[in-house]
C-alpha cells in the first residue's frame, strides 16, 4: 500500500472542556477499507464530522492527497473527493429518487441559472449527463433503486432503501475517500451482509477508498483491511481484525473492566 | 443480534438474491388501478405537456377582455395577474429555498419606487421602459443580495425577524423618505404621484383608455408571467433548482453534498427579489403613483396566503392560490356576494369534512330545522326581529330561515360575536355525539353573525374569511391544494 490517501494528523477536538477526540492519528491509504469501531459516545461520528469539515479541530491537520483540509467549508471538501453518508439518514426526502442523487452532482456541474433560465443547448448537454450519471449510480444497487423508483418522492423508500441511497447519493459527488457511518445499522442479517458485499463491490468496481464506521462486527471482520478502534477520543487499537479483536484494551472498553478481567 | 449473518462474502443458498427486491418485483401487482370511466381521461391529462397547459392558461386568460368589457373587471385580472408574479416569485424563496423571508413586499415596494424614480417628475428622469424595468431588476436583485448576506447563516424564526426588520426598515425610508438629508427622495407619506406609464421608442403604453382601465397592461402584465413561468421552471429542473430544493430538505445534507449553502441562499433571495421588483414596475407604471402602505404588512400576508393555500413548491399551486385569493378578496367586498361566498364555503366545508358519511344529510337537516324553529320563535315573541331583511337576492331566501332583526341591541354584535368564537373552540375539544349535537346551533349562530355583524362592514371581515379559508385549509390538507405531499419525519 503505497499512497496515502488520508492522513489524520494530532487531531484535537473539544467541546466546552470535554475532549471529545484527542491527539488522534489515523492514516487510509489508497484503496483500502478501514473500519472505525468503539462504544457509542467514542467520537466516531465525530471524527466524521471533523474530516467533512463540518467541525474545526483544534489542534492537529486532516490532509488529504497531500492538502490540508482544515479551515475549508463543507462543500469545497466535498469537491475535493470526500463524501459521506449520515448515521440518522439525512436525505432530500421530499424530492424524488433520482433527483436526490442528481443534487449532489452539483459540485462537478458548472451550468449557471441564466443558461439554465434559457436552456442552452450546453445545459441540455449537461442536464442529460447528469441524469445518465444518476441512474448508472442507482444501477450500482441492482434493481431495487431502478425504473420506477427513479421518480417517486425519496420517503417512499423503504429503510434499508434509503440506506442505498444515501450512498448512491454520496458516491454522486465523484469522491475518491467515502465516508459511511453505521451503513448496516438497523438492517436485517440478510441486508447486512448485503451491505457488507455492497461495501467491497464499491472499492472494488468504484475504486473508492473506504472509511467505514460500524458496529455490527461480522461485517467489520468480513469488509475491514484494517481497523481502528476509538475510546473516548483516543485510539486505543489498529490493526487487522483479529488484532484488534483480541486486543485486551478494546475487550475492555466494549465489555468493562471486570469482564476483561475475568476473561 | 445479528448471529444468522454470514461471515464473508459468500451468497446465502436460500433467501432472495442480491439486488432483487420483491417490492419491485410485483410492482405492477401491486399499483392501485383507479376505476371508473373517468380513469383513461385523466392518464391522458397526465401526459399532456406543461407547455399545453401553460399556453391554455395563458391563452384564456387572454380571452377574459372579449368576455367583459368592464374596466373593473379588467383591473382585477390585471391585479391578480401581478399576485400570480408575485406568488411565483415568493415561492421561490419559500417553497424551494425553504426561507421564510418576511420581507417580501419590500421588494416589490423597492420595484415601484425605482421604477417611479426612474421614469417620473420627482427627478425629472424618463427612462424607456427597455432601460427602466431591466435597471430594476437588476436593483431588486442586488437588494435582495445585500438582504441575503447578513442573514445567510439564518434559518426559521431568527431569519423571519431579521427579514421583517427589513420590510419595516423600507417602510420607514418611504414613509420620511421626503427629506433625506434635505433632499426628497420618496415623497415622503403621499408618495410620488407622477408616475409615467411605460414607454418605448417615443409610444406610450397608456393607463386609461377613455376614462376605463387599458387593457394592454393586462397583457403585458400576463406575457411578464408567462416569461417568469417559464425561466422559473427551467431554473427548477436544472441543478440550481434540485440544489435550492436540497437546502430547503436538509441544509446540513446539502452541505456535504458539495452544493455552497451560503451562495444558494443569496441567489435564492436575489431571485424572488428581482421577480418582485420587476412585478413593482409593472404596478408603478400603471398606478401612476407609488405610496408607501401599499406595501406593507396585509400585502405581504395576501401574497403568503396564495403560496400556502396553493402548496408552497408547486408552481402550479401558487398560480392557482393567486387565482382563488385575488378575485375573492375583491368579491368579498361586496355583502352580496360575499354572502353567497360564506354559504358556499360553508356547505362546502361540511361536506368535505364529513365525506359521504350519512352524518352529512343529519348536520344539514337538524341546521335547518334548527334555524326554522328559532325563525318560528322569533316571529312569534316581535314581528320587528324577523324583519330586517331589505335588499331582495339571496338575504330575502335566507331571511325565511336565519333571524335578522329590524334594528340591532347594542349588545347582541359583540355578545354573538365572542359566542361564535367560543362555541367553535368547545367544537374542537369535543367529539362524537356530542359535536354532532353541538354543530347545528353553531353553523346557525355563525350564519347570524355573518349576516348581522360582520356584513355590516364588509371590508374587514373579508381579511377574516380569508383567515378562517386558510385554517379551515390547513386542517383538511396541510400541504396547500396543489402542494407536494411534504413530509418531516426520518
Amino acid at each position: 500500500m503505497a499512497d496515502k490517501r488520508l492522513e489524520i494528523k494530532g487531531v484535537s477536538l473539544n467541546f466546552g472542556g470535554l475532549a471529545v477526540v484527542a491527539d488522534l492519528d489515523i492514516d487510509v491509504n489508497e484503496g483500502e477499507i478501514v473500519s472505525v469501531i468503539g462504544p457509542n459516545g467514542a467520537g466516531k461520528t465525530t471524527l466524521f464530522n471533523l474530516i467533512t469539515g463540518i467541525y474545526r479541530p483544534d489542534a492537529g491537520d486532516i490532509v488529504l492527497d497531500g492538502k490540508s483540509l482544515v479551515g475549508l467549508q463543507p462543500h469545497q471538501i466535498s469537491q475535493r473527493g470526500v463524501s459521506r453518508t449520515f448515521q440518522s439518514l439525512r436525505l432530500f426526502l421530499n424530492m424524488s429518487v433520482i433527483e436526490n442523487v442528481m443534487a449532489a452532482a452539483y459540485g462537478n456541474t458548472h451550468a449557471g441559472v441564466f443558461r439554465s433560465m434559457l436552456r442552452t443547448p450546453g445545459m441540455r448537454r449537461e442536464e442529460r449527463e447528469i441524469r445518465e450519471f444518476a441512474s448508472q449510480r442507482l444501477a450500482f444497487f441492482g434493481e431495487r433503486l431502478m425504473g420506477y423508483r427513479w421518480d417517486q418522492p425519496a420517503y417512499s423508500l423503504s429503510y434499508a432503501n434509503r440506506r442505498r441511497l444515501e450512498i448512491a447519493r454520496a458516491t454522486a459527488t465523484k469522491p475518491t475517500l467515502l465516508l459511511l457511518d453505521e451503513p448496516a445499522a438497523g438492517m436485517n442479517p440478510v441486508e447486512t451482509h448485503e451491505i457488507a458485499e455492497l461495501i467491497g463491490r464499491l472499492r472494488d468496481e468504484g475504486g473508492y477508498t473506504i472509511l467505514v464506521i460500524e458496529h455490527d462486527m461480522h461485517v467489520v471482520e468480513g469488509i475491514s483491511d484494517r481497523v481502528v478502534a476509538l475510546d473516548h477520543g483516543v485510539k486505543i487499537a489498529e490493526g487487522t481484525f483479529d488484532e484488534v479483536a483480541t486486543n485486551p484494551r478494546v475487550v475492555e472498553a466494549y465489555l468493562g473492566t471486570k469482564a476483561a478481567a475475568t476473561k | 443480534m445479528t448471529d444468522s449473518t454470514p461471515h464473508s462474502s459468500e451468497t446465502p443458498a436460500s433467501g432472495p438474491a442480491v439486488g432483487q427486491d420483491e417490492w419491485v418485483a410485483r410492482h405492477a401487482e401491486r399499483r392501485l388501478i383507479r376505476g371508473g370511466p373517468l380513469a383513461p381521461m385523466e392518464e391522458r391529462l397526465r401526459a399532456v405537456p406543461w407547455w399545453v397547459w401553460l399556453t391554455l392558461f395563458v391563452g384564456v386568460m387572454c380571452l377574459l377582455p372579449a368576455v367583459t368589457a368592464s374596466g373593473y373587471v379588467r383591473r382585477v385580472a390585471f391585479d391578480t395577474v401581478l399576485y400570480m408574479m408575485l406568488a411565483l416569485g415568493l415561492n421561490v424563496v419559500v417553497g424551494w429555498g425553504g426561507l421564510l423571508d418576511l420581507g417580501y413586499v419590500a421588494f416589490y415596494g423597492l420595484g415601484a419606487y425605482s421604477y417611479a424614480l426612474l421614469d417620473s417628475d420627482q427627478f425629472h428622469v424618463h427612462l424607456p421602459a427597455y432601460v427602466a424595468i431591466p435597471v430594476v431588476v437588476v436593483i431588486g436583485a442586488i437588494a435582495g443580495f445585500l438582504l441575503g448576506l447578513p442573514s445567510r447563516r439564518l434559518h426559521g424564526d431568527y431569519l423571519a425577524i431579521v427579514t421583517l426588520f427589513f420590510l419595516q426598515l423600507f417602510q420607514t425610508i418611504a414613509t420620511n423618505g421626503d427629506s433625506i438629508f434635505g433632499h426628497n427622495v420618496t415623497g415622503g407619506a403621499f408618495g410620488i404621484f407622477t408616475v409615467k406609464p411605460l414607454h418605448a421608442f417615443g409610444h406610450n403604453l397608456v393607463v386609461q383608455h377613455q376614462g376605463v382601465f387599458a387593457v394592454t397592461y393586462y397583457f403585458v402584465a400576463l406575457g411578464f408571467f408567462a416569461l417568469i413561468y417559464v425561466a422559473l421552471r427551467f431554473v427548477n429542473l436544472s441543478r440550481t433548482g434540485r440544489a435550492w430544493r436540497s437546502l430547503r430538505e436538509d441544509p446540513l445534507a446539502a452541505e456535504a453534498m458539495g452544493m455552497p449553502v451560503n451562495a444558494l441562499k443569496l441567489m435564492s433571495f436575489a431571485f424572488g427579489a428581482a421577480i418582485a421588483a420587476l412585478t413593482g414596475t409593472i404596478f408603478a407604471s400603471l398606478s401612476a403613483s407609488v405610496l408607501p402602505l401599499t406595501f406593507y404588512f396585509v400585502l405581504l400576508i395576501t401574497i403568503y396566503t396564495m403560496v400556502i393555500l396553493g402548496g408552497s413548491g408547486s408552481m402550479r399551486g401558487v398560480v392557482l392560490g393567486a387565482l382563488v385569493i385575488g378575485p375573492l378578496l375583491e368579491l368579498l367586498r361586496d355583502p352580496n356576494k360575499s354572502r353567497i361566498i360564506f354559504y358556499v364555503a360553508l356547505i362546502g366545508g361540511l361536506v368535505f369534512a364529513f365525506r359521504r358519511s350519512r352524518r352529512l344529510g343529519i348536520v344539514v337537516a337538524a341546521t335547518l330545522a334548527f334555524g326554522f324553529v328559532c325563525h318560528a320563535i322569533a316571529g312569534a315573541l316581535h314581528h320587528s326581529w324577523i324583519a330586517g331583511s331589505a335588499d331582495g337576492g339571496l338575504q330575502h331566501v335566507v331571511s325565511y330561515w336565519l333571524i335578522i332583526p329590524k334594528h340591532l341591541a347594542g349588545w347582541i354584535p359583540p355578545v354573538s360575536y365572542v359566542g361564535v368564537i367560543c362555541v367553535a373552540l368547545v367544537l374542537t375539544l369535543v367529539h362524537g355525539r356530542l359535536r354532532l349535537v353541538l354543530l347545528p346551533p353553531t353553523l346557525y349562530l355563525a350564519a347570524f353573525v355573518w349576516d348581522n355583524v360582520m356584513l355590516t362592514q364588509p371590508d374587514p371581515a373579508r381579511y377574516i374569511v380569508l383567515g378562517l379559508i386558510l385554517i379551515a385549509l390547513m386542517i383538511i390538507r396541510p400541504n396547500g391544494l396543489l402542494g407536494e405531499r411534504r413530509v418531516e419525519i426520518v
